[in-house]
């Protein structure tokens, strides 16, 4: 059993009261962190009472318990997955030893710094969305935004914890530096370039969940495999809530197509304007929207060969996604891996050693999941009879990180000039006028059971809950 | 003749509109029932047995679909995986009679929280409750402290006998008792009162006075393992000879033995769960006399060293108790649990159930519940007793009896 001790000023399943000094650094931060929270959280959602999700333990049956809170007083807390007996590592040099309860001096910048950079992107994505409820369109859109937001706040708690438990000084400090750093804020900017972007708009919001938080996904299921065992842990029952951020995202940008497709069957219409013309968001703006956080996303995979991914293998700090259910040697010192490269103005594939290029090897499983679940927006709008389909771009497309960094491709994968490019970017990319009409059609849906033009209602609602239910009361 | 009614299958599946493919329930599952391709998550109706476990961590709620099939025709793996959507639910026709209600054995998400009776039998003796409260406790003295695991073992266990002169405390077998810890916790309250079985029969450990006996494990670690020590079993285990102790009660008016010689006890607890038994098991023994009814006793604990009163248990003559003990960390030994052994008995087990006599105790932790009452409906359906009709009965007559923990 996991039980989470929710009596302690810090909810926890650490066992936090039997370490006095812990606990005390802990409940030093934790009013930084409200304060944060409060300057940098959802704007003007302080009072709302809102049907969120609470941990109340790590087991399957204690992940999800359901009621109204406000969001101030959600109990953030540190919950690790339960500890599996006996555990060993199982890839890079140190294969077959047992994994590490403590952090191994050797490893300890590496680990620290892995820590801070994941730590640092769940804060930024709160600062990122703070304005979006503002424009919520229906009380259970609002609703999921809250979700995400405290659950991104616990996921700092979870970074945080092992930063002050496991690294002393350097890891308070880097703590506290977490809740300094501002999303695009010039003189002390997030550490990741996609989390300084705004995101200015549902659709936006619905496009990052789907692929930036993929993205957290994978790095998270890389770490999960860590040797550190309380890094593993850690980051295993993160997952469980990254789970329902992609489903917003999934279900988000579904719901845009399916009622664009309702609108214009119903209509007979197929044209953007059109389409624009009865306030739903055309096919084409949702390619570009897509084509823009896909790219961007990809870029946060890091440079497609890095000796620091090798060394963060091999030493046991992280793996690959799915690694133990992956059949090779798992030390991969004799393995190559394509990556692509542009020479002479074409993309040519290269092998190099796999080690250098597991950057890629993460950004290539994200790539193929990315692919499933427009396959799956495919659908909706085949079912609805008409023809256009979404793509993804071809990954070496608007890239910024890495060897293809600034090379010119078409979405298609066809290498391209910088004429070329400048003459068809806006086909390809989110124009200003895109992003304008977007904003337009943003405003706030309060009544519960009601639905903004531009998106249809959900499946099923939160938890079994009807979709007309007021899963936010505004006090 | 008719040919046996087919078996419906309550058959789980997954929604794939709906579904996301986040792996989660797939990580969740404990038994490996859920598997995917590059399309599809799907369950295996071969291997799902309906536990729910998956059910709430899945982010998007499509996992919680269930279609009535019958069970020779459920939606295999291949079918499954080829789905955009779920196919409609089939209608049939059980209303009918022409098909099994329910696939025995199967049972989706348990969700009959009252398992056991929820009134004495009908023969107990009327049992005293409250007399003492947390304004008006009992002061009893501590007259023996012993320690009923063996010594060089971690496991802790002691076995506490109090006296309380000339207050009143009458107490039946089955029946508890709480105390009260000295001292405030961290916020300045005094500590609640925790809660023991009484381990002797109602005439006293030491028949003719006016005392009881408790089974108290000293809790070191907590649920996960962690180390904590547990205010009052700790309290409780450090008791000298001569210390006085602040006692509330007694408790509990269900869990009780019936009052006729001829009564079967069917008895399965795990660890200090044994101590109503063993309340019952001596009462029974003090009075005994030929002709008498069976006892039966299935007992489990970690290993036979952990086992509170394993010496005086094994004094018991044979035809008096008939006695299962099981271990679930003996080294070099697949681990056996109480279920287990109920289930290689389960021939014995179903005589007895077929008697109005037979009267059912459960006493342990609460993981034990699922296992005990399944091992119970196998022995009865695998021997002619239909455990659907008799789960009921039994629970009416009040004569299964669950406390656990």
């Amino acid at each position: 059993m996991s039980t989470i001790d929710y009596s302690q000023k810090i909810p926890n399943n650490v066992n936090l009261s039997s370490d006095r000094t812990l606990q005390r650094a802990l409940e030093n931060w934790q009013p930084n962190f409200l304060n944060w929270w409060g300057d940098m959280g959802p704007a003007g959602s302080h009072q709302h009472d809102v049907y969120l999700r609470t941990a109340v333990s790590a087991e399957p049956s204690g992940w999800a318990h359901f009621d109204h809170v406000k969001m101030p007083d959600y109990r953030w807390g540190i919950f690790l997955s339960p500890q599996v007996q006996e555990r060993k590592i199982h890839f890079g040099e140190h294969k077959g030893d047992d994994v590490w309860q403590e952090v191994p001096g050797e490893h300890r910048a590496n680990l620290r710094r892995i820590i801070v950079t994941q730590g640092d992107t769940e804060p930024a994505s709160v600062e990122q969305q703070r304005h979006l409820g503002l424009t919520a369109p229906s009380q259970y859109d609002l609703r999921n935004l809250f979700q995400i937001n405290v659950e991104e706040g616990r996921h700092l708690w979870a970074m945080v914890y092992l930063l002050h438990r496991y690294f002393g000084r350097d890891g308070r400090e880097e703590a506290d530096a977490l809740l300094e750093r501002r999303s695009g804020q010039e003189d002390n900017p997030r550490i990741l370039g996609a989390f300084n972007e705004q995101t200015p708009d549902w659709l936006s919001f619905f496009m990052f969940t789907y692929f930036t938080d993929r993205d957290g996904k994978f790095q998270l299921c890389a770490l999960a495999e860590s040797s550190f065992d309380p890094l593993a842990r850690t980051t295993k029952f993160m997952l469980t809530e990254e789970a329902h951020h992609m489903f917003v995202g999934e279900s988000g940008v579904s719901r845009v197509i399916a009622r664009s497709c309702e609108l214009m069957k119903q209509h007979k219409v197929e044209a953007p304007d059109q389409v624009r013309a009865l306030g739903a968001i055309d096919l084409g703006t949702l390619q570009r929207y897509l084509n823009f956080h896909y790219s961007v996303t990809l870029d946060l995979f890091g440079a497609d060969q890095s000796s620091n991914a090798a060394t963060f293998y091999s030493s046991g700090i992280k793996g690959r996604y799915e690694e133990g259910r992956r059949v090779d040697d798992h030390v991969l010192k004799d393995m190559g891996y394509k990556i692509l490269e542009v020479v002479d103005g074409k993309l040519v594939e290269k092998e190099v050693p796999m080690l250098n290029a597991l950057n890629e090897v993460l950004r290539d499983d994200f790539i193929k999941d990315s692919e499933a679940g427009i396959g799956r927006w495919n659908k909706v709008i085949e079912k609805a009879g008409l023809p256009f389909r979404l793509t993804v771009p071809h990954k070496a497309f608007n890239r910024q990180i890495g060897s293809l960094s600034g090379a010119r491709v078409a979405p298609d994968g066809s290498p391209i000039s910088q004429a070329q490019w400048d003459a068809n970017v806006s086909k390809w990319l989110p124009t200003v006028a895109d992003r304008a009409y977007v904003t337009s059609l943003m405003g706030c849906v309060n009544t519960p059971g009601q639905y903004a033009n531009w998106i249809s209602a959900p499946l099923v609602g939160v938890n079994k809950q009807p979709t007309d239910m007021e899963y936010v009361r505004f006090n | 003749m008719n040919a046996p009614a087919p078996s419906v299958l309550k058959q789980h599946l997954i929604d794939p509109v709906i579904c996301i493919r986040c792996n989660t329930c797939e990580e969740t599952c404990p038994i490996k029932a859920i598997t995917h391709d590059s399309r599809n998550y799907v369950v295996d109706p071969d291997i799902c047995n309906g536990c729910g476990a998956c059910i709430s961590p899945c982010p998007t709620g499509s996992i919680d679909n269930w279609r009535n099939v019958i069970k020779a025709e459920a939606y295999s793996l291949d079918a499954q995986l080829g789905w955009d959507e779920l196919p409609e639910e089939l209608e049939l026709d059980i209303a009918a009679g022409n098909i099994a209600d329910e696939e025995p054995g199967f049972a989706p998400p348990p969700l009959d929280t009252a398992r056991g009776s929820t009134m004495a039998p009908k023969s107990a003796a009327t049992p005293s409750i409250n007399l003492h409260t947390i304004r008006q406790p009992a002061v009893a003295t501590v007259v023996g402290n012993f320690r009923v695991t063996a010594t060089d073992h971690d496991s802790d266990t002691h076995h506490i006998v109090l006296d309380f002169g000339s207050q009143p405390f009458p107490v039946l077998e089955g029946q508890s008792i709480g105390i009260i810890p000295p001292g405030t916790d961290a916020h300045g309250r005094p500590h609640h009162a925790r809660q023991y079985s009484i381990a002797s029969p109602r005439d006293g450990e030491r028949p003719k006075y006016n005392n009881l006996s408790l089974t108290v494990k000293r809790v070191l670690v907590d649920h996960r393992g962690q180390p904590v020590r547990g205010i009052a079993s700790n309290y409780v285990c450090d008791l000298q000879k001569g210390d006085q102790v602040k006692v509330i009660g007694p408790f509990g008016s269900t869990f009780l033995m019936p009052d006729e010689p001829k009564a079967n006890l069917l008895m399965i607890c795990t660890g200090t769960g044994s101590a109503p038994m063993r309340g019952m098991t001596e009462r029974r023994r003090r009075l005994h006399q030929d002709g008498d009814g069976q006892l039966m006793l299935f007992f489990g604990a970690r290993s036979q060293e952990e086992l509170p009163y394993f010496g005086p248990l094994m004094k018991l003559p044979k035809t008096f108790i008939d006695i299962n003990l099981a271990f679930s960390r003996t080294p070099g030994q697949p681990r056996t649990y109480v279920q287990d052994l109920m289930r290689a008995r389960a021939g014995d087990i179903a005589a007895l159930l077929k008697s109005d006599d037979t009267y059912v105790y459960v006493c342990g932790l609460k993981g034990m519940e699922d296992g005990v009452i399944d091992a119970l409906r196998y022995a009865a359906d695998q021997h002619g007793l239909d455990w659907r009709a008799l789960h009921p009965k039994l629970k009416a007559e009040g004569r299964l009896h669950l406390e656990t923990y």
